[in-house]
Parts: C-alpha cells; sequence; structure tokens
C-alpha cells in the first residue's frame, strides 16, 4: 500500500492521472468523465423536458430545441454511458480473472484520452458556430444539409472517441481470452467478465460501420464527397444502413454489461450462486449473434418492402427469447436466496419490472405493421428508455455502489443510495410510462412544441415532472459521492460478503493487484474458498518479481493531436496550419513511442515481501 | 365448457383493453381510434401484442414479488444461513425457452400477414370481379410542407389532402429535400418520403368522414414539428364534386372585390415563381388552388387574414422557423401583403370544404366520372383509337394500360 497511500501534492496527482496505465485509475478517469457528460446530458434532457411542459412553449428556439436534443442522445449514448460501462469494466474486470492490469494498459489510456477528447470536441460546438442539430441518428440528407459546423464537431468529435471505443473493445478482448488467472477457464469467468467480453467483440465488428459511414459523412460536408447526397447521385438510405449496422448492436453494447452487472449483483445479496450459468452465458452469446441481423428494424418505414421488413421482424422477436431466459434466471437465482436489500441490489430488482416493460414494447414494436404507427413517435422515446435508463443506466449504478470500495476504499452511505434510488426510479416511470400514450395518441418524436387541443397535455406535464424527481435523485447521488469521499471512512476488501475474486484483495487493491496470482478453482472463486477453503484464495504461483509498465505522457499528447487537427481540417483555409500541427504531434508521438523501448519496470521480490498483509482480503 | 369460460374471459379482457386504450388522445390525431383499415388492421396487431405481454409481465411480476417477500433475509433469520446453491433447472429452462417461443409465433404469423397486406398497391376487385380504377395521389414532403398530385386526373394541392371515403387512395410518395415521414395515425401507419428517387407506396381507406390530423415523423429540421397537414376524408359524392372543380382552375379566375384583384395582380408579380394555382406542376412552394378552404395557415396557425398578412411580410421568418420561402427575393407593402391576402383568400373553386366532412351528409359515387377521362388521354396518345369508343373490350384494355403505366411511374 506503500506507494498509493504516500500523500502527494495536488500537481503530482495531477501529473499521475494524466500519466497513468493502471487500469483502476483509468477506471476513475472514466467514471470522472463518464458523469460528467451524464449530468451534462441530464441537462440538456432537462432543458426538453421544460420545453415540453406545456402546449406552444417557445422556452427553447426551434434551432436549438433541435440541438439540444442531438446532444442529449450523442451525450448519453457515446460520453456518458459507455464511459460509465467502461469505468466498471476496467475496475472489475482484470480483478474478476485475476490479472494485474488489462493486455495493453497504454492503449488503455489512449483509449481514454481519445474519448474524452472526443467528447469535448463535440460539445466545443456549443460555442461555435452551434451544436449538431440532425438527431443523434444524424440522417444524410438533413445532416448534410445543416449549416454551420454543427454536424462537422458530430462526425469529427465521434470519430475520434469511436477510436477509443475500438481500442478498448479489442484491450478487453485479449485481456480475458489471454490473461485469466491459473484454473478461470471460460465456464468459470464472472458473467461481468463474459458479458465484457462479448460487448467488446460488438465493438469491434459493429464500430467499423459507424466509422465508414462517419469517414463518409464528414467528407460529404468539408469536401464535397456526395456519398449521401440524392442529387448528386448519391443515396441517403446507405447512411441509415451504415448507422444502423452500428447502431443496434450498440444497443447490446450498452445492455449486456449491465446484464452482467445484475449478474454479479443478485447472486452476492441472495447469497445464491447464479442459476443457470451456462445458458446465460449462451443467452449472451446469441444476443449478441442475433443482434448483428435485426438493424433493419430501425427502418421499417423507410420501405424496404415486405419480405424485408418480415424478415428483420422475426429475427427481432427472436431476442426476446434469449433476454427472458435471463429474466428468469435473475428471478430463479433469487428463489429460496437470503435476500438482502443493499442499495445495488434494489437497483438490481428496481431494474427487472422496468426492463420487462422495455422488452414487451420492444417485441411490440418488432411487429413491422404495428410498428408504422409506433415508428419515430413518443412510444420509441419511451422503450428505448425503458432499455436504456431501466437497463443500462440502472445497471450502471448497481455496479458503481456495488464497486465503488474497489475504486475508492470506501462505501457510499446506504441511506442516500435508497433515497437516490427510489427518487430516480419513481421519476423514470413518471417520466417516461405516459410516454408509450403520448405516442400512440399522434406525438411523433423529436417535437419542438405540440399543440394545444391534441389531447397531449397531461402527459407531457407529468413527463416534466417525473424528469426534474429524476434530477434530484441524481443530486442526491453526487453529493453522496462527494461527502464519501471527504470523510473517507475506510472498508475492508470484501464489504459486501461477495463472492468473486476481486473481493479477495484489499479495497482499493494494491497498484499490482495480485501479490501472487490466485488459483481458481471453479465459478465464485472466493465463495468456493469461503465455504471449502480458508476463507483466502491459495496462490498459484511462488512469490516473485512483478514486471509492471511504465506511465506514459504519450497517449494524452496523440489524443490532444487529434483533438486540435479535428479543427483543422473542419475550419480549413487558414486553419490548415492546426491540423498540421495536430497531426504532427499525433504521427510523432507514433514515431516516439515506436523508437523508444520501453520495457518496464520491476517490483522486486523483497519489496513485496516487505509490503504489509499478503495481498489477500485482510 | 371451462375452455369456453376462458376463452370469453380473454375476449372480455380484450374489450376491456381496447375500451381503455380508445379512450385516449383526440379523434382525428389517436391511433388508439382508428377509423381507417390500415389503423383498424395495426390496432388488432397492438391489442394482440399487449395482451400477449402482459401475460409475461403478470407471470414475471408474480415470480418477482413471491421471492422478495418470501426470501427476503428478516431480523431474526440466522446470518450464517447459506442457502443452496441451486445450479440450474433443465425443465424450468426448457420450459421458459419454449413458451416464448410460442408467444412469439403467435405475434409473428399476423405481423406477417398485416405487413405484406399493408403493402399490397394492387387495384381493389369489385363484387363482379373485375379491377376498379385506383385513385393514385403522388405525395412530396418538403421543408416544412405537403404537396398532393392527383395522377391523370389534372388537380393538385397542397397541405390538405381530399380523399373520398370507402374507397382506397392510393399514395405514391417521395421528398424534394430531406427525408420526411407521412403518418396520418387515426387511419394508416406512416411511411417516411425519401429524396433518394425510390418512391415509396402506401395506401388510405378512411371509414368515416372527418378531418383527420397528419404529421411530419422524421426530423427534418426546426419546423419538423410544424409540418402538419390534414387528410380530409369526404364521402364519394362529394369527393367527385370537388374534384371536377378543382379541374377547370387555371388561377386566372377574376375575384369579385377591387382589392381582391389588385391582390391576384401582385400575387402575380411577386409569388407566381414558386406558388401556382390550379394544376400547374409548379412545386417550388405550396400550391394555393383552394388556399381559402385551408383550415390552418401553413399547416398549425390560426386562418385569418392577420396571420395571412404576418406571413407574408414575415415569410413566415417565426411562424415556421427555417422555412425556404426565408429566401424568397420579394418586398411588399403592408397594403400590398393585405391586398393578396384578401386574394387568396378567395380562392375557393369548390363547394366542398372541410365542412363537408364533419356534416354527416354521405354522397354515394363509384367515381367513375373521373377515370373516364383518364380514357380519353390514353387514346388522344394512341389516335387510331378513337373510334372504338364506347367499346367494352377497348375500356377495359384501356383500364390495363393505365395500370402499366402507373407501374411505370412507380
Amino acid at each position: 500500500m506503500s506507494t498509493t497511500a504516500r500523500k502527494a501534492g495536488f500537481g503530482s496527482v495531477l501529473w499521475d492521472y494524466l500519466t497513468t496505465v493502471d487500469h483502476k485509475k483509468i477506471a476513475i478517469l472514466y467514471l470522472i468523465g463518464g458523469f460528467f457528460f451524464f449530468i451534462l446530458g441530464g441537462l440538456e434532457a432537462m432543458l426538453i423536458r421544460i420545453q415540453l411542459i406545456v402546449p406552444d412553449n417557445d422556452f427553447l428556439s426551434a434551432q436549438f430545441y433541435n440541438e439540444v436534443l442531438t446532444m442529449h442522445g450523442t451525450t448519453m449514448i457515446f460520453l456518458a454511458a459507455m464511459p460509465l460501462l467502461f469505468a466498471l469494466m476496467n475496475i472489475a474486470v482484470p480483478l474478476q480473472i485475476g490479472a494485474r492490469d488489462v493486455a495493453f494498459p497504454f492503449v488503455n489510456s489512449l483509449g481514454f484520452w481519445l474519448f474524452f477528447f472526443g467528447g469535448v470536441m463535440l460539445n466545443v460546438s456549443w460555442f461555435v458556430t452551434g451544436a449538431p442539430d440532425a438527431g443523434w441518428t444524424s440522417y444524410a440528407p438533413l445532416s448534410i444539409f445543416s449549416e454551420g459546423h454543427g454536424v462537422d464537431f458530430y462526425s469529427i468529435g465521434l470519430q475520434i472517441a469511436g477510436f477509443g471505443t475500438l481500442m478498448a473493445g479489442i484491450n478487453f478482448i485479449v485481456t480475458i481470452v489471454n490473461m485469466r488467472a491459473p484454473g478461470m477457464t471460460y465456464m468459470r469467468m464472472p458473467l461481468f467478465t463474459w458479458t465484457t467480453l462479448i460487448a467488446s467483440v460488438l465493438i469491434l465488428f459493429a464500430f467499423p460501420a459507424l466509422t465508414v459511414g462517419l469517414f463518409q459523412l464528414t467528407f460529404d460536408r468539408l469536401f464535397g464527397a456526395n456519398f449521401f447526397n440524392p442529387e448528386l447521385g448519391g443515396n441517403a438510405i446507405i447512411w441509415e444502413h451504415l448507422f444502423w449496422i452500428f447502431g443496434h448492436p450498440e444497443v447490446y453494447i450498452l445492455i449486456l454489461p449491465a446484464f452482467g452487472v445484475f449478474s454479479e449483483v443478485i447472486p452476492t445479496f441472495a447469497k445464491k450462486r447464479l442459476f443457470g450459468y451456462s445458458s446465460m452465458v449462451f443467452a449472451t452469446v446469441l444476443i449478441a449473434f442475433f443482434g448483428f441481423m435485426v438493424w433493419a428494424h430501425h427502418m421499417f418505414t423507410v420501405g424496404l418492402g415486405p419480405i424485408a421488413n418480415s424478415i428483420f421482424a422475426v429475427a427481432t422477436m427472436a431476442i426476446a427469447v434469449p433476454t427472458g431466459i435471463k429474466i428468469f434466471n435473475w428471478l430463479f437465482t433469487l428463489w429460496g436466496g437470503s435476500i438482502r436489500l443493499t442499495s445495488p441490489m434494489v437497483f438490481a430488482l428496481g431494474f427487472i419490472p422496468t426492463f420487462t416493460i422495455g422488452g414487451m414494447t420492444g417485441v411490440m414494436l418488432a411487429s413491422a405493421a404495428a410498428d408504422y404507427q409506433y415508428h419515430d413517435s413518443y412510444f420509441v422515446v419511451a422503450h428505448f428508455h425503458y432499455v436504456i435508463v431501466g437497463g443500462t443506466v440502472l445497471g450502471i449504478f448497481a455496479g458503481l455502489i456495488y464497486w465503488w470500495p474497489k475504486m475508492f476504499g470506501t462505501l457510499l452511505n446506504e441511506k442516500l443510495n435508497h433515497w437516490f434510488f427510489w427518487l430516480f426510479f419513481i421519476g423514470f416511470h413518471l417520466t417516461f410510462f405516459f410516454q408509450h400514450f403520448l405516442g400512440l395518441m399522434g406525438m411523433p418524436r423529436r417535437y419542438w412544441v405540440f399543440g394545444e387541443g391534441q389531447g397531449l397535455d397531461t402527459f407531457n406535464f407529468i413527463s416534466t415532472i417525473g424528469a426534474f424527481l429524476m434530477a434530484v435523485g441524481t443530486i442526491v447521488f453526487v453529493y453522496n459521492m462527494v461527502m464519501t469521499q471527504v470523510k473517507g471512512k475506510k472498508v475492508s476488501g470484501d464489504p459486501w460478503d461477495a463472492r468473486t475474486l476481486e473481493w479477495a484483495i484489499p479495497s482499493p487493491p494494491p497498484f499490482y493487484n495480485f501479490k501472487q496470482l490466485p488459483l481458481v478453482r471453479g465459478l465464485d472463486p472466493l465463495w468456493i474458498e469461503k465455504t471449502e477453503g480458508n476463507g483466502k484464495m491459495q496462490p498459484a504461483e511462488p512469490l516473485g518479481d512483478i514486471h509492471m509498465p511504465n506511465n506514459s505522457f504519450v497517449p494524452f499528447v496523440m489524443s490532444l493531436g487529434l483533438f486540435i487537427a479535428g479543427f483543422g481540417v473542419m475550419f480549413q483555409g487558414s486553419y490548415w496550419f492546426l491540423a498540421a500541427i495536430g497531426f504532427g504531434l499525433f504521427f510523432g508521438s507514433m514515431i516516439y513511442r515506436s523508437f523508444k523501448d520501453d520495457l518496464g519496470y520491476h517490483i522486486h521480490k523483497e519489496d513485496l515481501e516487505d509490503e504489509k498483509g499478503d495481498g489477500s482480503n485482510g | 365448457m371451462k375452455g369456453w369460460m376462458s376463452k370469453l374471459k380473454a375476449i372480455s379482457a380484450l374489450i376491456v383493453l381496447s375500451l381503455v386504450l380508445s379512450g385516449c388522445g383526440e379523434p382525428f390525431l389517436s391511433a388508439l381510434q382508428p377509423k381507417g383499415e390500415g389503423s383498424e388492421m395495426i390496432f388488432d396487431l397492438m391489442i394482440l401484442s399487449i395482451v400477449i405481454m402482459l401475460f409475461v409481465f403478470v407471470v414475471v411480476m408474480v415470480i418477482y414479488t413471491f421471492v422478495i417477500i418470501k426470501y427476503r433475509r428478516k431480523k431474526d433469520d440466522d446470518p450464517n444461513f447459506i442457502p443452496k446453491q441451486t445450479e440450474g433447472n433443465h425443465a424450468l429452462e426448457t420450459l421458459w425457452t419454449v413458451i416464448p417461443i410460442i408467444l412469439l409465433i403467435i405475434l409473428a404469423v399476423p405481423t406477417i400477414q398485416y405487413t405484406f397486406a399493408l403493402a399490397d398497391t394492387s387495384p381493389e376487385v369489385n363484387e363482379e370481379g373485375e379491377e376498379e380504377d385506383s385513385l393514385w395521389i403522388n405525395v412530396t414532403g418538403a421543408q416544412y410542407w405537403w404537396h398532393f398530385e392527383y395522377e391523370g386526373l389534372e388537380v393538385s394541392t397542397s397541405q390538405e389532402l381530399y380523399i373520398p371515403t370507402d374507397r382506397k387512395v392510393y399514395l405514391s410518395m417521395t421528398s424534394q429535400d430531406v427525408i420526411h415521414s407521412f403518418w396520418v395515425p387515426t387511419i394508416a401507419g406512416k411511411m417516411d418520403v425519401n429524396p433518394t428517387g425510390n418512391t415509396n407506396e402506401m395506401t388510405l381507406l378512411a371509414k368515416e368522414e372527418d378531418v383527420y390530423w397528419g404529421k411530419c415523423a422524421e426530423l427534418c429540421g426546426p419546423s419538423h414539428s410544424l409540418m402538419d397537414f390534414k387528410v380530409v376524408a369526404v364521402s364519394p359524392g362529394e369527393f367527385e364534386q370537388w374534384v371536377q372543380d378543382m379541374q377547370g382552375v387555371t388561377g386566372e379566375e377574376v375575384p369579385e372585390s377591387a382589392t381582391a384583384q389588385e391582390g391576384q395582380q401582385l400575387f402575380a408579380d411577386n409569388c407566381m415563381t414558386c406558388h401556382a394555382i390550379g394544376a400547374d406542376p409548379n412545386k417550388m412552394g405550396p400550391n394555393l388552388t383552394n388556399f381559402g378552404d385551408r383550415t390552418k395557415l401553413a399547416g398549425v396557425e390560426d386562418y385569418n387574414k392577420k396571420n395571412i398578412v404576418e406571413w407574408i411580410q414575415t415569410k413566415g421568418k417565426d411562424m415556421k422557423p427555417g422555412n425556404l420561402m426565408t429566401s424568397a427575393p420579394y418586398e411588399l407593402s403592408d397594403e400590398e401583403a393585405s391586398k393578396i391576402a384578401e386574394y387568396l383568400m378567395t380562392l375557393s373553386p369548390s363547394d366542398i370544404t372541410t365542412e363537408n366532412a364533419e356534416d354527416g351528409v354521405y354522397k354515394d359515387s363509384d367515381l367513375s366520372s373521373l377515370f373516364p377521362e383518364e380514357e380519353e388521354e390514353t387514346e388522344e396518345e394512341n389516335g387510331e383509337n378513337t373510334e372504338e369508343q364506347g367499346n367494352e373490350e377497348n375500356t377495359e384494355q384501356t383500364n390495363e394500360e393505365n395500370n402499366e403505366e402507373q407501374t411505370d411511374d412507380q
């Protein structure tokens, strides 16, 4: 503990985080970055709801409203939900598989900084010619015709953030395939690790479609390429295909890790092993597999014809089967258990009915003919908030509270967490449940105003009230996080009486994680040692030197380079020098990195022996 | 007996559910109060899927509530109690794999049937087994208004689409700028209008006379939410009259009052580059043939002279932000704008207006008078056939040709 516990000045802490390649610190960076953008996206959501509190409201202008709704969607998906999931993956996955870090710590850091600068770039647009205004889906040709540089910020900002995501995905695949501790076979991996692996595979195959689409969009807008401009022989529908070939797997990239969180939280607090572990794994793989064959259900009204619509309708319905398997497996994990209603568990229990409703409306939407009414109406808005907030966001909060001790060594205040849950949960249902009906009553989505006398007033009003409750809940949670860190009361390595490897080491773990790699004897290895052994993991290797990577400032500089270059490419003319500087930094860093031997360093056996404790749960 | 009882229960549950849902929204806008063939089919499908899904939800919630109440750790429970570590149960897991599959098949079959039925744009067949003439309308979406051209009838209009009730109307749809989506919830689902050149087709069949509200459902710019239109469903006889009244309009009809006449001249000088009156193919801006009968100005604003003048003078800058008229080069004094408004409000070539959709008077017609004209047209093209006019064989042949023509157009 000596290294991490040493008191350090603000400057050196900052430098440490700017250069860190430690997965635990990167997790904290992702948490801070993701939460910042979550608050930002939340403020945008509040603006939307305030605008729609009464009919014919003029709180926001039409143009600004479109910018707000675009940035709300883009921010929440790419800059809040995904990084927060990466925060959880970074803190939990290496520990769960008994690894000392991810496979490529340098790339891990690069992934974070790319995401961060991409996100900053997107939001700079607010101050330069206005934010993107063509919706988070940015359908061409609206996105091509969009004036100002908003959509350029969208395409270049997302491109940069997307590189980061792609790298993080590859990194997790390699980590999970190669770096599992002795005895940790695939079918002994915790479900969160499994879902991270599958989500990473989805990232690997889905993000390139987005990359291609964004490049084409960038070239259309900045270099007159006309891929999507119908007047010059382009085809706008191709963008929709590219976007949704990425976009639908993206939904599963968001939800699968949340499923993983619940599959950790529910067994821990029901004190039972996960019911139907292998069918859970199989269902995850199946969802991911189907996830690539259903993208056109976002396009039922485009006019693909009844044959395509029917095929995609049936494929989409099929996804309900593995998802249903998961729901019932969770229910039967609870069955016969000894349920503790801790705050992560309450989030998990709130998730089950909420997500079931989201899944139900999902099947309704899959019914292609009926989708001609639902499509692009508030019904769809309600549906995807039920799955993304009711699934992913509740999962993120459950996971954040659950793994908070591993990140910070402290425990969030349980009472405040419960307050947060109830405010957020009730607010959520108030906001979104009635939107189902708004959609069916004829309110299309992305409407800046709705007129009086169309029967849409009451439900919109309720919806806005709910949004305020969610906001209050989130404030309670932020307060809780800050106060917990101010008090800084430390907890043990295993405060939840949990089952998996990450709880076998202190909270927060030493920077090398495991002094000796643990020997895994089955699923839920710590639980096995608790019930069949002495409660501590047995080492799989003798104490030896540990090889660690050096910190590096290069990822930050590389990302900064792309960030600067983005502006040059966007504004062109006399700004080309920015592109030269930016790409210079970017490629210069790559060359520097390629020619410099950075072999890392070793922690010597003798120093490890001096460390207090045996590196296990103490 | 028991099976019969449960069937009755299921049906009564269905009825209750549809009653509850149909209480939702306004009758001219809500998809839950269907008054057209398409919306009724979709509503049935909706109810079926809701019933199946509610069944699943109830099962989940019963188990959920039970386990939380029963297996929650109570205060006096032994904290060291270790529950049985169940690995799984093949019978149960098979059960909750198979039952959902069956439920989904129950939903998938009508889904596919209806998906094909709603995409069917073949001509209707009457009682004698003959194919009826199809009324095709070319729909064009634009930022932020809708244009309608009645195929072969020399009638064009914008914003308010007149259709006959109880008769299938065929829409052939494109966009002239970005993607929009044509949605009239009460009588049909929606369909995108694409700018890429791939024309979409759908049908409308309104079962009751009314003025139905239409919306654009695909984000198309700042005034996306202001791109409303109306579908005016009148009885077939009234529709026939409306078409006949609209057909003769050229825009040169002289209005009665002197101010309106001046307005007409000003309109011709300043507005005709973009706006047409009559069946002129110009669709830079909305067609104003029956502007005097509109219920709304620009689809959303109250229809009165003050608003029309304001629109002309501000070019709709604030009434419809981002609309393309703002770049129109004209400059008019308030007085001139007022004259134009006066003229525009006289444009009412037909006695059939939205009031006829709401007055409950039903005039039947088979619309046959609308189609012989097409016949003549075709014959003019194939001059040598003219002498055989009236011949039954010829009529059939012409119909076939017409159909072919329409298919080619698509």
